[in-house]
Parts: C-alpha cells; sequence; structure tokens
C-alpha cells in the first residue's frame, strides 16, 4: 500500500479507532476497579433507543439529535436501574439487566416499525459499526496534512472522538487524586471530604460521554470490548493505578491498530480479497491481549 | 386477529412457534430464577455473546463438508460448544486471577462476540451461493420457522424444565443459602455447574425465537417479577415460569397479530410490562404499599412527637403535626390540646418514659432496640415487665 492510499484509507479509520479506544480504555480502568465494569456494556445497548427516538423525531440522520438521543438514553437507564435497584431492592446485575434488554428491545421494536428504508439505519450497522468507512477521499498522500482544502473533507468523525478523548484526559488528568483516593477506598474519601456520590456519578457520565461518541464512530462492539478488556488486562500487569492506566491505554492503542490492520489485510494472506469486520477484528485482538495477561501477568494473582 | 393469535388459531405454523415460545419462556423463567437468587444474573450475557462464534463456526464447517449451513441442530450444537467455553473462560477469569466476576463477564463477552462478528464477515464472502441468515441469530427470527425447528426448540424447553423439576431441591438450597448447603453434603461446585448447563441450555434453545443479544431478558426479567410477589423459593420458581410463560405467550401474539413486529422483542417488552406493573403493585414489596407504609410511619411519628410536646407544654411549629393533630380531634388550631389530646399526651409520655428505663436496664434491652417512635410498649413487654418499671418510675407527679 502506497503513501497516498493509506492517507486516503487508512489512516482517518486508524486515528478514529486509536481515539475511540482510548476514550473507552481510560474511564474503564475506574469502572473495572469500582466493579461497575458492566456499565459500558448496558450503556452501549441503551444508546440504540435514543438513536432511533432522535431518528423518529428528527426524520434524519444527523449527528446532534442522535448524540443528545443517545444521551438521553443512557440518561435514563442509569435513573431506571438505580430507581429499581433501591426502591424494588433488587441486586444491581439483575436491576441492570432488566433495564438495558428492555430498553434495547424497545429500540429494536420501533426500528423495525418506521420506516428506514431510505437512510442508513439498522441494527447491524450500531452493533458493528462502520470503521472501514471513515475514509478521507479528499486526500492525494501525505501532503494533503497541510492542505487545508483537503483537511476540510475530513470526516467529522475524527473532530468528534477528539475533543471527547481531549475531554476524558483531561478529566482525568485534573480529577486524579480524588479519583483515585474514592476508588480505593471510599471510607477514607468520605473522611477527606470529598464528594463520593458526585465522584461516582462524574466516572459513568464520563463513561457514558465517551461510549456515545465512540459509538457514532465505530459501533458499540468496539465500546464495550474497549470498556473492559484492556483496563482488566492492564489490571494484571501492576499493583499501581497510574502504570494500569498507561498499560491500558497502550493496550487500548495496540488492539486498535493491530485489530485495524489485521481485518483489513490479514485476509489477503490466506489468499482471500475481502476484509473481514474490523470492528469485530479489535474487539477479538483485545480479547487476546486480555488471556495474555491472564496467563503471564505479573501481577495476575 | 390478534385473539386468533392467542387462542393459536393461526394455522398450525404460526400455532407450533407460540407453542415453542411459551415451553422456552417457562424454562427460561424456571432456570433463571436460581441465577438470579445466586446474584449471577448477568453471566447469562456472557454465554449468550458466546454463542455467536459457535454459530458461525458451525455454518463454515457444515458448509466446507458440503452440507447446507443452515442446519439448526448442527448451528445450536456449535453455539453451545463455545458458551460453553465462555463460560468455564468468565469461571477461570474470576476464580484464577484477581478480576472480579463483572469484569469477567464483560471481557468474555466483549472478546467472544467480536470474533463471532469477525466469522460472520467471513461467512459473507465465502462463496457459497445462498444468502447465510445468520444475522437472524442476532435478534431472532420467527419467520419463516421450519417446523423441525420449532419442534425442536420446544423439545428443548420441555427438557430443561424436566431437568430443573429434578434439580429443584439442591438448587433452591444452594441458591437460597450457599454455605448451609455445602455444610450439609451438597456439593456446590457441582449443583452450579448444573444450573449454569440448564442455563447454557435455554439460551442455545432460545437464539432463534429471541435472538442472542436478548436472551437474558427471558432469563432475568421474570424472575425479579417474581420476587417482588413472595419470599418463597418454590413460588419464586413457579412464578417466574407462569410470568415467562405469559409473556412469551402474549408477546408471540402479538407478533403474529401484525406485519413488522418482530418476536423476541415483544416478548421482552410484554415480560417488562408485568414486571413494571409488580414493582408498582405488588403487596409489601411494591411501591405503592411501601409508599402507603412509609405515610403510615410517618403520620404515626408525627402524632407521637405532637402529642410528648403538648404533654411538655412545648409548642408545636411543625404545621404537618398539627394539622394530624386537629384531623384527629386532639389538637386545636393555634396547637394546644383538645380534651381526650391532653389525655392521649399524657399516656403518651408515660409510654416515652417507660421506653427510656427499659433502655437502661440490661436484660430488656433487645425489646427496648424495638422502640421506633411509635410502637407502644404495652406490645413489647408484658404487664410484669411494665409494672417493674412503672415501679422505677414512681408515683405521678402533679402537673404544674
Amino acid at each position: 500500500m502506497n503513501g497516498a492510499d493509506f492517507v486516503a484509507f487508512s489512516l482517518t479509520p486508524l486515528l478514529i479507532g486509536s481515539l475511540a479506544a482510548l476514550a473507552c480504555a481510560l474511564p474503564g480502568n475506574f469502572l473495572v476497579l469500582r466493579r461497575q465494569a458492566l456499565v459500558g456494556d448496558a450503556i452501549s445497548h441503551v444508546v440504540l433507543p435514543g438513536i432511533v427516538l432522535a431518528f423518529l423525531v428528527t426524520g434524519t440522520i444527523s449527528t446532534w439529535p442522535m448524540l443528545l438521543g443517545s444521551a438521553a438514553a443512557a440518561i435514563v437507564a442509569v435513573v431506571l436501574i438505580e430507581a429499581i435497584r433501591r426502591f424494588g431492592r433488587i441486586e444491581p446485575g439483575a436491576a441492570m439487566g432488566v433495564v438495558f434488554t428492555a430498553m434495547f428491545a424497545a429500540g429494536v421494536l420501533a426500528l423495525e416499525q418506521s420506516d428506514t428504508s431510505g437512510v442508513h439505519l439498522d441494527v447491524e450497522h450500531a452493533l458493528f459499526g462502520n470503521l472501514e468507512s471513515l475514509i478521507w477521499l479528499d486526500a492525494t498522500g501525505w501532503e494533503s496534512l497541510l492542505d487545508p482544502a483537503a483537511l476540510a473533507g475530513l470526516p467529522p468523525e475524527l473532530f468528534r472522538i477528539s475533543l471527547v478523548t481531549l475531554a476524558v484526559v483531561a478529566g482525568l488528568a485534573v480529577f486524579w487524586r480524588p479519583l483515585a483516593i474514592s476508588t480505593f477506598d471510599e471510607g477514607f474519601a468520605k473522611t477527606l471530604g470529598l464528594p463520593v456520590r458526585a465522584i461516582g456519578l462524574g466516572i459513568v457520565i464520563a463513561s457514558a460521554l465517551a461510549a456515545v461518541a465512540a459509538f457514532d464512530a465505530v459501533g458499540s462492539i468496539i465500546v464495550i470490548a474497549m470498556f473492559i478488556c484492556p483496563p482488566a488486562a492492564a489490571r494484571l500487569m501492576t499493583n499501581r493505578l497510574g502504570v494500569q492506566v498507561a498499560w491500558s491505554a497502550v493496550f487500548a492503542l495496540i488492539a486498535a491498530v493491530l485489530g485495524f490492520t489485521l481485518a483489513g489485510s490479514g485476509p489477503a494472506w490466506f489468499g482471500s480479497e475481502n476484509a473481514v469486520s474490523a470492528a469485530g477484528m479489535v474487539g477479538t485482538v483485545a480479547g487476546v491481549i486480555l488471556a495474555c495477561a491472564a496467563l503471564f501477568g505479573p501481577a495476575r494473582n | 386477529m390478534l385473539r386468533d393469535a392467542l387462542t393459536f388459531q393461526l394455522g398450525y405454523n404460526a400455532t407450533l412457534v407460540t407453542v415453542a415460545a411459551v415451553l422456552l419462556g417457562i424454562a427460561a423463567g424456571v432456570t433463571g430464577t436460581f441465577l438470579f437468587l445466586r446474584k449471577r444474573a448477568l453471566v447469562s450475557d456472557a454465554i449468550a455473546h458466546a454463542t455467536l462464534p459457535g454459530i458461525g463456526l458451525a455454518f463454515i464447517m457444515l458448509t466446507l463438508s458440503g452440507h447446507d449451513g443452515r442446519y439448526l441442530p448442527g448451528l445450536l450444537a456449535g453455539s453451545a460448544l463455545t458458551a460453553m467455553s465462555g463460560l468455564f473462560a468468565v469461571q477461570w477469569l474470576s476464580s484464577r486471577t484477581r478480576l472480579s466476576e463483572d469484569a469477567a463477564i464483560g471481557a468474555v463477552l466483549s472478546a467472544y462476540f467480536s470474533f463471532g462478528i469477525v466469522l460472520l464477515t467471513v461467512i459473507q464472502t465465502m462463496s457459497t451461493g445462498q444468502q447465510a441468515g445468520l444475522e437472524s441469530f442476532l435478534l431472532g427470527s420467527t419467520a419463516g420457522m421450519l417446523l423441525t425447528d420449532a419442534i425442536l426448540i420446544a423439545l428443548g424447553g420441555l427438557l430443561v424444565v424436566a431437568l430443573v423439576f429434578l434439580f429443584r431441591r439442591p438448587m433452591s438450597l444452594v441458591s437460597f443459602d450457599p454455605g448451609f448447603a455445602s455444610t450439609s453434603g451438597v456439593r456446590l461446585d457441582r449443583i452450579d455447574l448444573t444450573m449454569m448447563g440448564l442455563v447454557l441450555a435455554v439460551t442455545v434453545v432460545g437464539l432463534k425465537v429471541v435472538g442472542l443479544i436478548l436472551v437474558v431478558a427471558l432469563l432475568i426479567i421474570p424472575p425479579v417479577t417474581a420476587r417482588f410477589w413472595t419470599n418463597r423459593v418454590e413460588l419464586v420458581v413457579l412464578l417466574a415460569g407462569a410470568f415467562g410463560g405469559i409473556a412469551a405467550w402474549l408477546g408471540a401474539g402479538l407478533s403474529a397479530s401484525a406485519p413488522d413486529l418482530p418476536t423476541g422483542p415483544l416478548i421482552v417488552l410484554v415480560s417488562f410490562c408485568i414486571f413494571a406493573i409488580s414493582m408498582a403493585f405488588a403487596p409489601r414489596r411494591g411501591l405503592l404499599s411501601s409508599l402507603v407504609r412509609h405515610r403510615r410511619f410517618q403520620t404515626g411519628v408525627h402524632i407521637r412527637q405532637g402529642l410528648l410536646a403538648m404533654a411538655q407544654g412545648q409548642p408545636i411549629y411543625e404545621p404537618l403535626t398539627i394539622r394530624l393533630l386537629r384531623g384527629r380531634g386532639l389538637a386545636r388550631a393555634d396547637g394546644m390540646p383538645t380534651r381526650e389530646g391532653t389525655v392521649r399526651a399524657a399516656r403518651a409520655l408515660r409510654d416515652e418514659k417507660r421506653w427510656e428505663i427499659a433502655r437502661a436496664t440490661p436484660e430488656l434491652e433487645l425489646a427496648a432496640a424495638r422502640y421506633d417512635g411509635r410502637t407502644q410498649i404495652e406490645d413489647v413487654l408484658t404487664a410484669d415487665q411494665i409494672a417493674e418499671i412503672d415501679r422505677r418510675i414512681g408515683p405521678p407527679e402533679a402537673v404544674q
């Protein structure tokens, strides 16, 4: 593959995939440590009804209504789970299972009922995303990176996911100490006067934000895989939070880059011309990384 | 049309699909109960997602060996194998590494599902000349279901129900009190494995009807619903089976009554409606009865505190307290006690004083812990004990 092809067809999906992986893996560290790993799973399921609702209201596939719709759905889900857990006195896992399956079912039903024949909106697209299609048609080679006219043709998903990744990194940097303290020792955090509940809610909100933005770009399967696999693998490598977060970022980037490359050129090694799903391959690589960490990680026990 | 569907008048095939769905719903409800009571409801989510690579692998192997890749028993066997490996992966990750079970569930779920998607895209590019249609396993599809498939699903559901009946005692024991179960000689790991095997069977059988993303709803929602109605394990199992069956029956009927109504999501949504109604209106554990209980408690505490204040000649500032006392004819608008109010206030003060003594008496400590601001001490202690307390309080003093 020459430079021009690489920049046009692989650079932007690689960048978007890597940024999405980072945006999910970083908050995922705290979800895994706080035993809320499945929050990411739940959020990525409930995004579907939000998107369908936005489509039914506006009648078009446009970004902002969909982001708003999915964010609203995520909030409704979190509130419902909390209400069922507290008022129904149901254990959190089951409460989560009730809410996200019901909301996902509602999304599928609404999708089947509405006329989406004219637009590209279906369940499979929502699940697998379409990383391969986020190409940069205006690029003619590496020099396009300096060409304002070509830069204007970059896929808009790139800007959104960059923004969210930046926000996640900034949030992590600013709130590092309270995050770390309240994650490891909630009681101690309380005695320090830290707003423990607000911190917990903030982590969930940041995760929802990352999930929604990443979902828009790469589909829900990468989102779920990146929330859990890189942080879980990183957890098996070290006992120190800072090192763990760094490992998780490295694992997420490896999974994104290696997965995308394998999906695009892996089948050619077996004599097939057709690429396989990039989203699926990224998730698979993340799973393999976790398996290796579970077998050989220095802090696996 | 809906009535026809619900009374099995829509032709042989639709009827069979409904019957299969109902059996599946019952099987999922009763099996899910044990999973829910063991607090491991979401393990089923990992099992369900881990079926996808098995479906893909089975399809590829069937096609490569010259068979029809869509042969349902073959696909289900493949899905059972990878689901089993997914289940073992969850067990292994959560017992042998430091990862908690929820992280293990999420990791297995996403990695297996991702690999399944890779296989699906491989299958799409295989030139078999036919539409694989494996996507229907994601969300289920009863349209165009073969007769043999429906029979397979119905028999699978029946088998699971029979097995649950067989293992009901040890499974109830284990899910109710694992510690007691293991000291009384039940092999915990074996029963857990049986339970998970049954969950796996329900998942595999349910793939075709509700799909792998939603099959967990059949395992989770009916038991959670049933739990609102009773505290007894056997009853939770029976009710969960009934709720699961009803949801499947209504959902499949609704879905057959009009086009564009997918079966799986409808069954899940009907199930959720039954859940919502139960959470709102169930006796004791329902929201409405909790609310009523809370109001009653609040009223009781307000009246008690109001009476105590009046007995000690303190003014009452809380408007709600005055309103409640006036409503019962115990106080006037300015917060001063009526005749009846004076009597009740004196009684409340005496009761409060008796509680105070009881609290300070070591042998009455346990009983005194039942003080909640409205229980009368006569309901807790015997007349002899109260007489003893009264002796220690001494004779009534003159009211200034």
